[in-house]
C-alpha cells in the first residue's frame, strides 16, 4: 500500500522534473548556465527499445515584465509534442491554448502576479549565449497551472526555435529528459546511454542522482512508516500475549481439575485453541468495526499538512494533505497480520498446558 | 467383599530431592479394600494430600508402587494415566471446583461426556445422583447460584457418575459449615452403602473421623496407627 503510494510519487514527480534520465553536457548539473549547454538538433543522440520518449528542452533564466510589474521567471524551450508526452503539460492548461508555434505559455501565479490575460504580450530581456544580449516579446497563448508554488510564480513556456533565437543559442539544447516505460530497467539503461554517450561530453544521470531530496524524503518516510507499523505491531503482539497469558494463569486451576478428573491435556488444548481461534478472530473484526468511523472521518476530513512538511509536500507537487485510504485490502492485510500474530503467540497458551503440572496448578 | 482397589508397596515421596529434600511419604504400605470408607488423619503437613496424590496418580512416587485393581499406574504413560483416572478413580477437592458456566446437573454430566457415554445413560444417571445427592430442586442452577455444602454434593455427584474403583476426597468438608459437613457425610455414607462406593478421604475434622469405619493415622509421612471400627 505505502509502496504504491511511493510509485506513484515518484513516477508523478520524476515526470515532472527530469524524466527517468537526464542527458547533459558536463558541467551542466553543477552550474546550470547556458554556457554549459551542448550541440543537440532535434535528432535524438541515442536509441534503446526502452526508451518512450526523449524529450529535449533549453532552459534558463529571464526577468520578465509586463505593465509596470517585473519578475525573474525560468524559460523552458520545449517541443511541445514531445513535452506533452513526458509533463502532459497540454493537460494543464487552464486558459487559452497549448504551444504550437509562436508565443509563450505562462504559469498562472506568474499570470496573475503580472495581471496579464491571453493574448498580451509578455517581454523578456536576459543574457544569452555567451553573453550576448536577450531581449524579446511574446504573445502570451495560453496560461497553465501548477500544484507546485515554485513553478506556479516562475515558469514560461517557448518553443525550443523561440527560445533558441531569444538566447542566441542556435542548435543548443541543455538537456534531454529520457522517460522510459519501465522504470525498473533504469539502471540498465543508463548504462547502454552511457556506452553511447562515450566520448561526446555529455553525461546522463538517473533521477535518484538529479533529485536525491527525493530519494531521502521517500525513504525517511518510507523506514519512518516501516519502523511505526513495526512498533504498533510489537505493542499489539504484547497486549495480545498479555492477555494469553492471563488467560492461562488464570485458568491454571480450572486445568488442572479437568486434568485430574480425567480429561485429556490434548483436549483441552483443542478447547482453548478454539477459543484463542474465535477470540482473535472477534479481536480482529472489532478493531476493524472501531476503527472504520474514525477512518471515515478522516478519510472525509484529510490531515492537512503545515510547517516545513507542507511545504516538503509542495515541492514535490502534491497538495500538503496526509490522505487516508478506506481501501478494503488495507484493513484485510493488517486484519490477517494481526491474526497471525494472535495465532502465533496462541502457541503459548498451548504449550503451558501441555507442561502443565495437575499437582502444582491445584494449589494455585 | 474383600477384594483390594488400591495395594501400595514401600511408597515414597521425596519433594525436592537435589535441595532440602522433604520427605513427605516414607514408606507405606496400604491396602483398600472395596467398599470402604476410610478417613486418613494427622497434623498439617503429616502427608495427607501427598498420599492420595500418588494413589490417584497425579503425582509420581520416588520409590514404591501404586496398584489399582491390577493396573500398576505408574507403567502408565501420562495419556493413559489421564484416561485411567477418567475412567477408575473420582475425585472430591476441598474447594468444590465445578465447572462454572455448567449447571449442577451438566457437571455431572460433564464427566460422562468425556467418557463417551451416551445421552440417555448422561441424562439417566445425572438425574438419579441428584435426586440422591438431595439436589434435585437445585439441579439447573449455577454453580454460583449453589451454596458450598450443594456445591459439594454436586462434586461428589460428578465423582460417583462413572462409578469408579473409589473416590478420593481431600479435606471435603474443610470449607463447609458444620451443617453441611454433617449433611455431606450422610450422603457420602449413603453412597457406600447404596452404591458400594469405596470412599478415602482426608480430614482435620473430628466430626469427620468419627463417621469413618477405617482411619489411618499419618505422622511424618508414616503410618502410626490404622483402625477399623
Ligand atoms: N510441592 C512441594 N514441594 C516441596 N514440599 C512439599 C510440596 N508439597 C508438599 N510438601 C511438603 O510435604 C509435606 C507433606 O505435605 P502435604 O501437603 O501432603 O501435607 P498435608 O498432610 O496434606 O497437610 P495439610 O493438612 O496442611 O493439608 C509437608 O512438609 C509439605 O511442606
Ligand atoms: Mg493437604
Amino acid at each position: 500500500m505505502q509502496l504504491g503510494t511511493y510509485e506513484l510519487m515518484i513516477d508523478n514527480t520524476v515526470r515532472f522534473y527530469t524524466g527517468h534520465l537526464g542527458i547533459h553536457q558536463e558541467g551542466y548539473w553543477e552550474e546550470k548556465i547556458l554556457d554549459n549547454s551542448f550541440e543537440g538538433g532535434n535528432q535524438v543522440p541515442v536509441t534503446n527499445e526502452n526508451i518512450t520518449v526523449m524529450v529535449p528542452r533549453l532552459t534558463s533564466f529571464a526577468l520578465s515584465s509586463f505593465g509596470d510589474r517585473t519578475r525573474g521567471v525560468m524559460v523552458n524551450g520545449i517541443d511541445p509534442e514531445r513535452e506533452s508526452v513526458l509533463t502532459a503539460l497540454d493537460k494543464k492548461i487552464v486558459k487559452g491554448r497549448y504551444l504550437t508555434d509562436r508565443g509563450s505559455l505562462i504559469a498562472e501565479g506568474l499570470a496573475s502576479y503580472l495581471k496579464l490575460q491571453v493574448g498580451d504580450t509578455l517581454v523578456m530581456i536576459s543574457q544569452g549565449y555567451h553573453g550576448v544580449n536577450a531581449a524579446g516579446k511574446f504573445p502570451v497563448v495560453g496560461i497553465v497551472k501548477f500544484p507546485v508554488p515554485e513553478l506556479n510564480q516562475q515558469s514560461v513556456y517557448l518553443t525550443l526555435d523561440e527560445a533558441r533565437s531569444f538566447y542566441g543559442a542556435e542548435g543548443l539544447l541543455t538537456s534531454y529528459s529520457i522517460l522510459l516505460d519501465d522504470p525498473s530497467v533504469t539502471r540498465q539503461v543508463q548504462k547502454e546511454v552511457e556506452k553511447q554517450l562515450a566520448g561526446t561530453g555529455l553525461r546522463v544521470m538517473d533521477w535518484k542522482t538529479m533529485m536525491p531530496e527525493l530519494v531521502q524524503s521517500i525513504e525517511l518516510d518510507y523506514y519512518g512508516g516501516l519502523i511505526m507499523i513495526y512498533i504498533l505491531y510489537a505493542v499489539i503482539a504484547f497486549g495480545i500475549f498479555g492477555t494469553f497469558i492471563m488467560m492461562t494463569k488464570e485458568r491454571t486451576y480450572e486445568f488442572g481439575i479437568l486434568v485430574s478428573i480425567g480429561m485429556k491435556k490434548r483436549k483441552i488444548q483443542a478447547m482453548v485453541a478454539i477459543e484463542v481461534f474465535l477470540l482473535s478472530l472477534f479481536g480482529v473484526l472489532l478493531g476493524v468495526v472501531a476503527s472504520f468511523p474514525l477512518n471515515l472521518y478522516f478519510y472525509l476530513n484529510p490531515i492537512r499538512l503545515t510547517g516545513n512538511l507542507a511545504e516538503a509536500y509542495e515541492k514535490f507537487g502534491f497538495e500538503p494533505v496526509m490522505p487516508f485510504s478506506m481501501d478494503p485490502v488495507i484493513y484485510y492485510d493488517q486484519g490477517l497480520v494481526i491474526l497471525f500474530i494472535a495465532l502465533v503467540l496462541g502457541v503459548y497458551p498451548m504449550l503451558s498446558i501441555m507442561r502443565l503440572n495437575s499437582v502444582k496448578a491445584l494449589k494455585e | 467383599m474383600s477384594m483390594p482397589v488400591i495395594e501400595t508397596i514401600k511408597l515414597k515421596k521425596v519433594y525436592n530431592p537435589d535441595k532440602i529434600p522433604v520427605v513427605a511419604i516414607d514408606s507405606v504400605d496400604l491396602t483398600i479394600e472395596q467398599g470402604e470408607f476410610t478417613a486418613i488423619v494427622g497434623p498439617s503437613g503429616c502427608g495427607k494430600t501427598t498420599l492420595l496424590n500418588l494413589i490417584g496418580g497425579l503425582d509420581v512416587p520416588t520409590e514404591g508402587s501404586v496398584k489399582v485393581a491390577d493396573t500398576q499406574i505408574g507403567q502408565l504413560r501420562e495419556a493413559q494415566l489421564t484416561d485411567f483416572r477418567l475412567k477408575h478413580i473420582g475425585f472430591v477437592f476441598q474447594s468444590y471446583n465445578l465447572i462454572p458456566v455448567l449447571t449442577a446437573r451438566e457437571n455431572v454430566e460433564f464427566i460422562m461426556l468425556l467418557q463417551n457415554s451416551d445421552k440417555k445413560e448422561r441424562e439417566g444417571r445425572s438425574a438419579e445422583l441428584m435426586e440422591k445427592m438431595g439436589m434435585k430442586e437445585a439441579m439447573d442452577r449455577r454453580p454460583a447460584e449453589l451454596s458450598g455444602g450443594q456445591q459439594q454434593r454436586v462434586a461428589v455427584a460428578r465423582a460417583l457418575a462413572s462409578r469408579p474403583k473409589f473416590i478420593l476426597a481431600d479435606e471435603p468438608t474443610a470449607n463447609l459449615d458444620s451443617k453441611s459437613t454433617e449433611s455431606l457425610l450422610d450422603i457420602m455414607s449413603r453412597m457406600n452403602q447404596e452404591e458400594n462406593a469405596t470412599f478415602i478421604f482426608s480430614t482435620h475434622d473430628h466430626r469427620v473421623i468419627d463417621k469413618a469405619r477405617r482411619v489411618i493415622t499419618l505422622e511424618d509421612g508414616k503410618i502410626t496407627s490404622d483402625e477399623r471400627r
